[in-house]
């Protein structure tokens, strides 16, 4: 099996992390459609060179977000959740909103502020 | 049930004139790869020859694939492979030579895998090996190894002194072994970014004692560091399982292995702000644990 991912060493986060995000990437792009056959643990370690436990651990943590189901003895599949694509892009632009938030927090910024910011942004996408 | 244990050791103590291997415990599991890390010295290579019954241990009891060693080495061997820097290869003869001759003796010797090994790592079967560099001597010496097909292969600094072409080439055939779940691999190295990647456990040994051993995707999420900012004069709360506390101005950080939110809670509630709770590499990670096992054994000396 060729290496489906693209894996960085200088990313600094854990390798599961990258995992699951290039796996959700697969599913959000339609490479992996709803029901597809993911590769097994072992597959995929030996594909990526990344360890057993590394990835044993990226599909537990994304069985638990419901991204994938996992069938005893036949393996691991891409949910088929209604719109599993863009519901995962959603979640991710939900994520830097979050970070958003945090950082205006710690800034002491107040809330009316960051709407604020946030719609003159859109308003400069726009013209 | 719990899968089968490819190796075993329990209280393996070993006394030497200026050096202890003490009371060493490992385990791993079948199917998968171990990274064994320790400065120069801390008892690697001791540790291999006692797996590979090369050296008898005073104490202890060790399983290789089942076997007792040293008791039940020679059945044990069939199925081990084992490669370290002093393996001796003849000078005057070829690669092919050494591939025929590790042939005749082992039944699994594998043609095909041997050819595309040699191509992979970029070596001539038909050089005598007296033309072959360092590194690919030391390949040389892996491909012998790895063509057997053996059950448990144990690899004494594989990567060492390879350029970073040669160490991504060795790494990767380590992998491909685990394409099949009956096989394992144990190899050591002072080098932790070479073990991180690949390795289902990791075992951290140092002046012949093993300080960790772990599965590494518990390791990396036990240890933490967590950086605060403090009024001046901040006193530092007792935190648990805090094993370094850095305190500078109005800038600190803690180091713990059994991170939780009893860290950040207690550091709040003291009265300082979290700026951050960060992952640590392995080599940050090995570097602590050995600095607190020395200090702690310093401790218990003085």
């Amino acid at each position: 099996m060729d290496d489906p991912f693209i894996l960085s060493q200088s990313d600094g986060r854990p390798m599961y992390l990258q995992i699951i995000e290039q796996v959700k990437l697969r599913i959000s792009v339609g490479d992996w459609p709803p029901g597809f056959a993911l590769p097994s643990i072992r597959e995929l370690a030996v594909a990526t060179k990344v360890s057993v436990i590394t990835v044993k651990r990226a599909y537990q943590e994304l069985e638990n977000e419901g991204v994938i189901v996992t069938r005893q003895g036949k393996g691991s599949f891409v949910a088929t959740t209604d719109k599993l694509g863009s519901r995962l892009r959603e979640q991710e632009m939900e994520e830097h909103l979050i970070k958003a938030i945090e950082i205006a927090r710690s800034e002491g910024l107040p809330p009316d502020e960051l709407v604020r910011r946030l719609q003159s942004l859109l308003q400069g996408r726009k013209k | 049930m719990s899968k089968q244990l490819a190796i075993q050791l329990a209280g393996v103590s070993k006394a030497y004139p200026h050096f202890r291997l003490d009371s060493i415990d490992l385990q791993l599991e079948q199917g998968s790869i171990m990274g064994f890390i320790g400065p120069n010295g801390a008892g690697k290579s001791s540790t291999l020859r006692i797996l590979m019954g090369l050296i008898r241990a005073d104490q202890g009891e060790v399983r290789v694939l089942g076997h007792r060693v040293p008791d039940e080495q020679v059945a044990a061997r069939w199925d081990i492979g084992f490669a370290s820097e002093d393996m001796r290869l003849y000078q005057s003869r070829t690669l092919q030579w050494h591939m025929d001759f590790v042939k005749s003796i082992y039944p699994g010797w594998d043609d095909d895998y041997a050819a595309a090994l040699a191509r992979r790592f970029d070596t001539r079967p038909g050089q005598t090996l007296k033309g072959f560099s360092h590194g690919q001597r030391v390949k040389a010496g892996l491909l012998l190894v790895l063509a057997r097909r053996p059950k448990l292969l144990l690899l004494d600094e594989p990567t060492t002194g390879l350029d970073p072409v040669a160490r991504k080439e060795v790494l990767n055939e380590l992998m491909d072994v685990l394409q099949d779940d009956g096989r394992s691999v144990l190899f050591s190295s002072h080098n932790t970014k070479d073990v991180e990647q690949v390795s289902d456990q990791i075992t951290f040994i140092d002046r012949g004692r093993v300080i960790a051993s772990q599965d590494k995707e518990t390791f990396l999420e036990r240890w933490r560091r967590v950086r605060f900012s403090a009024a001046e004069n901040f006193a530092m709360p007792d935190l648990p399982d805090v094993v370094e506390t850095r305190l500078n101005g109005r800038l600190g950080s803690v180091i713990t292995g059994r991170f939780d939110t009893r860290i950040t809670d207690g550091l709040q509630n003291a009265g300082a702000t979290i700026q951050g709770v960060e992952t640590m590499t392995l080599e940050e990670i090995f570097v602590t644990e050995v600095e607190a096992s020395r200090a702690e054994v310093t401790g218990a000396a003085a």
